[in-house]
């Protein structure tokens, strides 16, 4: 069978699949990434590009502001990768991301009340991204839950929190000063431009700290997908990873929104095209980051692109990505019922 | 009869609803236990509080005198393994993949797979009869196929006990005799049993230890040949029989006397 043993990693069984799989995504996050610090309204040479990675010459374009937003595009897109793979698991469902049961929605709240109620730092976009998230991550859990744990229930519901909570955010801009609103507005799109270095440390930092705490725990999260029942008497302790699970996948999802906005469909999206391409079973958390990635970073390009010089919020290219992709699942799924 | 799963006046309800109240049972060690009884009469209850799928509100349950809640997780998932009614695998997992996961008690970060794994479940896929199917998408196997692709990643768990909620049901009747076979050999080989059966003349035939439940009680319980009567089965399932010799093997047989209407 098409199975790499890999000695000396304690015995880690891998795909070859997979590892041709995440070789490719790599090298596209790459080519991307170098295009990304390429492009601008004047084209640079990779070899200029090159130059300025090895500090061999400095540049101010290329350093200073393509680069942290093509750093944004490649790790906001991973951890969106990663958030929409944990909702997916935890909902059994691949509706069931952080954008369709209004996370994003949740965290943008939390986000736009730092900005109107606030002065709106970027600690107190953070903090009040997480906290909306978290709450309506709690909500929606509390309307599900009925003597267990369904997942098409929290879907369900999810969709109708989000539209309330959507509903919510539209009224606060409302209520807002112009100028508050009109960054409100630009922002909710989901958008990396004018993202810097100054934006990026403590995301960066909390989404590493997510990420490399959720790799410790994925293969209890591939056993839970098993069902509570075998996921139990196999020795998963359960409410714990759940709990784990969402914390993580609220915090990513919440810290890019307060970077970002909030970007859709990249967190539907990437997980499933991940797993189709990977052949794995279950909804895997490394392909779906790096699905994540490239995607997030190629939408990206394609919105600083498409109307040149004007450069488009991400999330109208993501959504327009993700709207097909969208009616390309709820048409497979419905033929599946 | 000596029994390290014991289960003490434990009361076993889903929210409002109880299902077993102050109910007692000893689990035989190295036996084959069977239990039977009408549907909702709490016998897959009874397994789920066993393996602490469902934690009983007051008695205990415990395996070697200590509580099975007090385990930590793995340690009595290396004891106790479960196979429930309907369980969901995942979207393109292949059987050995699969079965694979029974392995899971046994693994850690830093030792993901390891020689043992790998002969637990060549071992286990050999036992149940899939090793046919080994690179074969469990979705795309027939629902008896599937069965026994979960019996051997039960069996991959290399635990004791196997506790089995309706472990024939989805397999043609020669499948069915060829598992209930496996669970016996399995006990011979020093693994105790604790299967919720459907056919009561195949707990007969099979189980050294038959539980009789009925509205949450156990109404009966010991040896098929000593417990089995008419009156139990009309007490039980309220169906009017007769009891004969198996042809084959002696032990009762339930025919029942019900025709027509």
């Amino acid at each position: 069978m098409s199975t790499l043993k890999l000695a000396g990693l304690g015995g880690w069984r891998v795909e070859r699949r997979t590892v041709v799989l995440v070789a490719a995504l790599v090298a596209l996050m790459l080519a991307l990434g170098l295009t990304g610090l390429c492009y601008g309204t004047s084209w640079s040479t990779p070899r200029e590009v090159f130059a300025v990675l090895s500090g061999a010459e400095p540049s101010v374009v290329i350093w200073d502001w393509r680069m942290p937003r093509v750093l944004a595009g490649l790790v906001f897109g991973a951890a969106l990768g990663v958030s929409g793979a944990l909702f997916q698991n935890l909902t059994r469902n691949p509706m069931g991301s952080p954008d369709v049961i209004g996370l994003d929605a949740g965290a943008y709240t939390g986000a736009l009340v730092a900005i109107t109620v606030l002065s709106g730092t970027s600690a107190q976009l953070a903090v009040g991204s997480v906290l909306g998230g978290l709450v309506v991550a709690a909500t929606i859990y509390l309307l599900a839950f009925d003597r267990g744990f369904s997942g098409l229930r929290l879907v369900v519901i999810g969709i109708a929190v989000n539209a309330m909570v959507t509903a919510l955010n539209s009224w606060i801009v409302l209520r807002a000063d112009l100028e508050v609103a009109i960054a409100a507005v630009g922002w909710s799109a989901g958008s990396l431009n004018g993202v810097g270095w100054d934006d990026l440390g403590i995301p960066f930092t909390v989404i590493a700290v997510l990420l490399a705490l959720m790799a410790t725990r994925s293969h209890a999260m591939h056993q839970a997908s098993l069902g509570d029942a075998i996921a139990v008497t196999t020795g998963v302790g359960l409410d714990r990873l759940r709990l784990l699970m969402v914390l993580v996948g609220v915090g990513c999802t919440a810290t890019v929104t307060a970077v970002a906005g909030p970007i859709a469909f990249i967190a539907l999206a990437a997980p499933q095209i991940g797993r189709r391409l990977a052949g794995a079973a279950g909804v895997p958390l490394l392909p779906a980051a790096l699905t994540g990635a490239v995607l997030l970073q190629g939408a990206d390009l394609v919105a600083q692109m498409l109307l040149a010089p004007v450069a488009l919020p991400v999330g109208v290219v993501s959504t327009a990505i993700g709207g097909c992709y969208l009616i390309w699942l709820l048409t497979k799924e419905v033929g599946r019922a | 009869m000596s029994a390290r799963l014991t289960a003490r006046d434990i009361t076993l309800r889903y929210g409002d609803r109880v299902v077993s109240t102050r109910l007692s049972l000893d689990v035989p060690d190295g036996a084959f236990t069977a239990v039977v009884g009408p549907n909702g009469c709490g016998k897959s209850t009874l397994l789920r509080a066993f393996v602490r799928l469902l934690r009983p509100d007051g008695g205990h349950v415990e395996l070697d005198g200590r509580e099975v809640g007090d385990y930590p997780a793995k340690a009595l998932a290396k004891q106790l393994g479960f196979l429930p009614q309907d369980p969901q695998a995942p979207d393109d997992i292949k059987v050995r993949q699969l079965v694979g996961r029974g392995r899971f008690p046994y693994q850690s970060l830093l030792a993901l797979w390891s020689k043992q794994d790998e002969e637990a479940v060549t071992g286990a896929m050999a036992a149940a009869g899939v090793t046919d199917l080994a690179d074969r998408p469990v979705q795309e196997l027939s629902g008896g196929q599937r069965q026994r692709v979960w019996m051997a990643m039960v069996l991959a768990q290399e635990t004791p006990y196997l506790l089995l909620d309706e472990p024939t049901s989805f397999l043609d009747i020669t499948h069915q005799y060829q598992l209930l076979g496996l669970l016996a050999k399995l006990r011979d080989e020093g693994r105790t049993v604790i299967a919720v059966l459907h056919d009561i003349n195949q707990a007969c035939r099979y189980a050294d230890h038959l539980v009789a439940m009925k509205d949450g009680r156990v109404a009966a319980e010991g040896d098929p040949t000593d417990v089995v009567d008419a009156a139990l089965i009309k007490d039980v399932f309220d169906l009017p029989s007769v009891i004969v010799p198996d042809p084959v093997t002696g032990t009762p047989m339930v025919v029942p006397t019900l025709q027509g209407e």
